[in-house]
């Protein structure tokens, strides 16, 4: 199965190419410490508020660091974020869509009303809340993020197993002695990976855009350590006089989001079975 | 239709009791408690004027008691003091909320004219340089920082072109409604963005399937010329799903008022919300986000209903 979604997802050519994008700006964080030209932190009073040039391709900010390598270094946080809140988030709603929808009744009842609650309250100002409590560190702002961004996921995985668990192949296991848990580890939630998948993946540049969101509020990771939201926070002084700080930061997030949407959008396609072969 | 939405309403009764339950816990969480805030400005008070200072905000009883009392009084309409102004919570939130329903009013209508304009023109020139231009922008539009969009708009029409102002409801000394709308274009346009990109998409598909259908076939071979067959007959009938998703995203306008105010200094709810935020303002915070949840509630409600009202083929009994 997984090469056939391989092949079907090459096909989708902005979605291969959003593939290769953002693994590269992941290789290109991940390999900061040995390819960044500079320290995150280091102070060069003698080239402060350089616009981009050779020696500091995408300028330096107020204390002259080099943005590049504040990117390259933001990127391992931001992305880190994204990827850890988006596991956190779809892992939570697969469980809580898994139980409801495979055990029916009044968990079902339970589970879904609660998660109308939640999904009830506005996402971003109980984050803003939630966020205000934990020292904010990159861990603390994955599971906040996490925490408010699984209720879709329920829903959809919900519907995928109410499905799934009138199968033979479900009635098969069950009479061959498998328990619950198995039937759900081993069958449901296996065959439910489609849509569970394109979640997890739209999760990941939407817990991005949040983390720089609240970022933007004073609420996200703490200085020294960067992460693309809080140095677009730190530039929106100087928009006027030192665009670059602004726009390189707003650029990483936007590309990668953006690929990482597309990506999603692909494998909605290239998962989906009822899709025409084109 | 009136059974269906008298049960819709008895249903948002267990919906909103539980809404109040999850809130009262999140705020109930909040590290240190609402003395915490005294704490900050005075190190060395006398215990026992916390004491009193807790009595008197009713934070020393049991949990449970202190949700009934809260409960008691905001089905009441009574949403408690502010710990920073003093002031009833109900009235701070009457005063500003006004300016961020204008806010949403106004960002809900450019997004609504732009996305159809989009919607509609992408689908009938399928695959064409703007259908494809359209679809980019819209990709843009979702994957966008909303503030860092916000900035650039300030940046470019504010600071470089001078054309707008960034900040601000009105210039003081010369304010008139021009001048004010004036002030209202940036945020509205900021708030509106990730909803013209969604709805535009949203209708193009929809105007897509409906372009195919038999009676649009049919109105064309009646010699209807192609605006009426295109705003008349197709758009009239792709547009049902997507006023439903419109009435289900006027809530999400309210979280992002939230950044859109702080950003522009739009005296609403948005912004209060952030400031109460820093100074711990909990009866404050609740306030707003069980405004904001309210909003939800009843805006999905609409939504079904809209539904029900565009399409006859929906029964609800």
């Amino acid at each position: 199965m997984g090469s056939l979604v391989w092949r079907r997802l090459r096909r989708h050519r902005l979605a291969t190419a959003s593939v290769g994008i953002v693994l590269g700006v992941s290789l290109l964080c991940l390999a900061a410490p040995f390819i960044a030209p500079y320290d995150f932190d280091q102070i060069d009073l003698g080239s402060i508020r350089q616009p981009p040039s050779m020696e500091h391709w995408f300028g330096t900010d107020d204390l002259g660091r080099d943005l590049f390598t504040r990117l390259l270094y933001g990127g391992r946080v931001s992305i880190l974020i994204g990827l850890m809140a988006a596991v956190i988030g779809t892992g939570f709603g697969a469980l809580v869509g898994a139980l409801a929808g495979f055990y029916g009744g009044r968990v079902d009842g339970f589970l879904m009303r609660f998660t109308d609650v939640v999904y009830s309250i506005p996402t971003l100002p109980l984050l803003i809340v939630l966020a205000s409590y934990t020292q904010a560190g990159a861990a603390s702002m994955a599971v906040a993020v996490g925490v408010l961004s699984w209720m879709a996921i329920a829903r959809v995985v919900r519907g995928e197993v109410l499905k799934i668990r009138e199968m033979e192949y479900v009635e098969a296991a069950r009479s061959l002695g498998a328990s619950n848990a198995r039937i759900i580890g081993r069958h449901v939630l296996p065959n439910a990976v489609g849509p569970i998948v394109v979640g997890a993946t739209l999760a990941v540049g939407n817990a991005i855009i949040l983390e720089s969101s609240l970022s933007f509020l004073g609420l996200g990771v703490q200085p020294p350590t960067p992460t693309w939201g809080n140095m677009l926070m730190d530039a929106q002084a100087t928009m006027s006089t030192q665009p670059w700080l602004s726009i390189f930061p707003g650029l990483a997030i936007l590309v990668v989001v953006l690929c990482v949407n597309f990506l999603g959008d692909g494998l909605q396609d290239a998962l989906d079975p009822r899709a025409e072969a084109r | 239709m009136t059974t269906y939405i008298v049960r819709r309403l008895l249903q948002m009764i267990p919906l909103m009791l539980g809404i109040t339950v999850v809130l009262f816990g999140v705020i109930q969480a909040a590290p240190g408690g609402p003395e915490a805030a005294l704490l900050e400005s005075d190190r060395f008070i006398d215990p026992a004027v916390i004491e009193a200072y807790r009595a008197r905000l009713g934070v020393d009883q049991p949990v449970p008691v202190q949700y009934a009392r809260w409960l008691g009084a905001a089905v009441r309409g009574d949403l408690g003091v502010s710990f920073s102004t003093t002031r009833p919570v109900t009235e701070m939130i009457v005063e500003r909320l006004p300016a961020t329903l204008e806010l949403m009013g106004a960002s809900f209508l450019m997004a609504a004219v732009l996305a159809f304009l989009l919607g509609v023109f992408s689908a009938v020139r399928q695959y064409s340089a703007f259908d494809h231009v359209g679809t980019g922008l819209s990709f843009l539009g979702i994957a966008m920082p909303v503030f860092w969009f916000a900035l650039i708009l300030q940046l470019v029409f504010g600071v470089w072109l001078g054309w707008l102002p960034v900040a601000g409801t009105a210039t003081i000394g010369a304010s008139s409604l021009g001048d004010h709308l004036l002030h209202l274009i940036l945020p509205a346009s900021v708030l509106s963005l990730r909803y013209v990109a969604g709805w535009s998409r949203y209708l193009r598909s929809s105007m897509l399937e409906i372009l195919r259908a038999d009676f649009v076939r049919t109105a064309r071979a009646k010699g209807l010329s192609e605006g009426v067959v295109v705003w008349g007959h197709a758009l009239r009938n792709a547009m049902i799903p997507v006023v439903s998703v419109m009435a289900l995203n006027l809530a999400g306008l309210f979280s992002g008022a939230v950044i859109t105010e702080t950003i522009f200094a739009w005296p609403g709810i948005g912004r209060m919300f952030v400031q109460a935020m820093f100074s711990r303002d909990y009866p404050l915070l609740m306030g707003i986000l069980l405004l904001g949840s309210s909003m939800v509630v009843v805006f999905n409600l609409l939504a079904d209903i809209v539904y029900g009202l565009l399409d006859p083929r929906i029964r609800y009994d």
